[in-house]
């Protein structure tokens, strides 16, 4: 049984259409990377599936409950979490009390958490008492996956993670985004670097104008020859 | 010696202890109007409406603690009604959120019609307090007036300057100082005050982690009432309490929230003194000052005073302009809370 189920999702902002009939699922310590051209309606899906967006048709399940009516705040009850692709940090709190936020469903002692975060991103550690806003652009994206993983979530969302980094610093988030799923969460992420990404994925979905046009696994995808021209650039 | 201490003297009794007062009582007033702005992005112009609600819930109080012998001399009575002012402007501003300010949050309406819709609130305030105790001025301060008298003060040091210090300047002050510090610690030790934070930074994110935002903006209301009594009190104790002040107190209450940059709390305590000093000292006589300094007539008989008390809300305003003008974004660059 797959974790996460968004099926035939169709809907988008006010009159027209975004996503017609999209599907994505991601299980349990797998990766799903979502990619496309741009004005596929990768972010939307993403929006939707995490209920910032009203669904005209189609249904979410997180772990076999239907989720589609919840609001996003509840959907963090579920055990999902979000990084928005932009403004995903506090600029004006330090990383510390960033990661406290993130916890904020959680009322219990959050030190453990924070303790394997601070494993998990070495250099959080150092600068937790620095203003968020004063972090580099990888830093902020750690940041960013942090607050998210403090809510202890089973689906970790993440929109474009590495837009705007070097790729050094790419790397080095893809290979957290691994360890992150290893521990047994399902990740779920839009890329704008389809090929470095469809390398960690399980499951990849090519979405085009809403609707999926390719879904297999991200190997299979990097070796498919259609999607690597049109798609991958050759 | 005495030439130099003399002239001290007169300064710090017309405007450092004053200025200190008036200050605090304007830093608590922005302090609560950058606090709506963070959290809720509006700029409240009733805020000086619900100070004077506070104000007058305090005074009713008060009467009624004196009408049944309580008292606690030789400290005002009004410092042991001020929880019920606090009260009533809570109830006051959780009541204007949910007939009137949470439906347009729900609109998403934009900040000009926030701030028509606080105006009209203001007058509606103005309006039910001249019903409820009326336009007049009321003096509600039943504790010892003086806390260092002028005579007392030279006596003590042989000067032939005078200081006096009102107990109600000290109260001010020291209660500020507790407030504020009240303040900061909420907002920076307490998970609720960090989540207002977190809210008033970025709310969507907020929202993703699981803040809840009808709480936030609740307690945000609880605070700024708070906050809006407590100055609206000792401003009254200070002075003397009447309705239409409190209209005309909104605007140095703005300028220091703005000149501090809004939205920055620290900025609303530094603007509150940066204007209140502002005003004593353009608005100050300095002949007798000048005539210590450099002998009587030096600058013949002018009174050496810049600006005539009657405009000193035009002081406010010149220094909102220039403030605009050079640095739009006010000394510490809001907005955060």
């Amino acid at each position: 049984m797959t974790f996460l189920i968004g099926e035939n999702m169709v809907g988008g902002y006010g009159g027209t259409d975004i996503l017609n009939g999209c599907s994505i699922r991601v299980d349990l310590g797998d990766i799903a990377v979502v990619v496309g051209p741009n004005g596929a309606g990768k972010s939307t899906a993403m929006k939707a599936i995490f209920g910032m967006l009203n669904l005209r048709s189609g249904k979410i399940s997180i772990g076999g409950e239907d989720i589609t009516a919840l609001a996003p705040f509840e959907r963090v009850k579920k055990g999902m979490a979000f990084v928005p692709q932009t403004h995903n940090v506090f600029t004006s709190m330090t990383v510390e009390e960033n990661l406290e936020m993130g916890a904020f469903i959680n009322t219990g002692p959050i030190a453990g958490i924070m303790e394997q975060i601070y494993e998990l991103f070495p250099v959080l550690k150092e600068k937790r008492h620095q203003c968020a806003g004063e972090l580099s652009g990888g830093q902020r994206q750690q940041v960013a996956v942090g607050r998210a993983l403090m809510t202890e979530p089973k689906l970790l969302m993440l929109d474009e993670p590495t837009a705007g980094v070097s790729p050094i610093v790419m790397d080095e988030l893809f290979d957290r985004i691994i360890e992150v799923a290893r521990t047994g969460i399902a990740v779920l992420m839009v890329e704008q670097n389809a090929k470095q990404a469809l390398a960690i994925a399980d499951q990849g979905f090519v979405l085009v104008q809403g609707e999926n046009r390719y879904t297999d696994s991200g190997t299979a995808l990097l070796r498919n020859a259609d999607v690597r021209k049109a798609f991958l650039g050759g | 010696m005495e030439t130099l201490l003399n002239p001290l003297v007169l300064l710090a009794n017309f405007i450092l202890v004053p200025g200190l007062a008036y200050g605090s009582q304007l830093a608590l007033g922005a302090l609560g109007v950058t606090m709506v702005y963070a959290v809720l992005n509006f700029s409240n112009f009733s805020h000086g409406e619900i100070m004077s609600f506070g104000a007058m819930c305090t005074i009713l109080a008060t009467y009624w603690l004196q009408s049944i012998g309580l008292s606690i001399s030789p400290l005002p009575t009004a410092l042991l009604a001020l929880p019920f002012g606090i009260l009533g402007a809570i109830g006051l501003c959780l009541l204007l959120d949910r007939l009137v300010f949470r439906f347009y949050r729900h609109q998403r309406a934009s900040s000009v019609t926030y701030l028509i819709v606080s105006i009209g609130v203001m007058f509606v305030i103005g309006g039910v307090i001249r019903f409820i105790i009326g336009p007049d001025d009321r003096n509600f301060n039943d504790g010892d007036r003086f806390l260092l008298k002028a005579r007392a003060f030279k006596e003590i040091s042989g000067l032939s300057e005078g200081l006096a210090i009102k107990s109600s300047q000290a109260i001010t002050v020291i209660t500020a100082v507790i407030v504020v510090a009240a303040i900061f610690w909420f907002l920076n030790r307490t998970r609720t005050g960090k989540s207002m934070r977190a809210y008033a930074d970025n709310q969507d994110l907020a929202l993703l982690s699981g803040i809840n935002p009808d709480r936030v903006v609740s307690i945000t209301w609880v605070i700024t009432a708070g906050l809006a009594a407590i100055a609206g009190t000792l401003y009254g104790l200070d002075k003397s309490y009447k309705p239409l002040v409190y209209l005309h107190l909104v605007l140095p209450i703005f300028a220091a929230a703005i000149v501090g940059g809004v939205g920055n709390p620290i900025g609303a305590i530094v603007g509150g003194f940066v204007i209140a000093f502002s005003e004593l000292l353009l608005t100050f006589a300095y002949k007798k000052v000048a005539a210590y300094l450099f002998g009587d007539g030096f600058f013949g008989d002018g009174l050496l005073q810049i600006l005539s008390t009657d405009y000193k809300f035009a002081v406010s305003f010149m220094i909102l302009v220039v403030v605009l003008l050079v640095k739009p974004t006010g000394i510490f660059s809001g907005k955060s809370l």
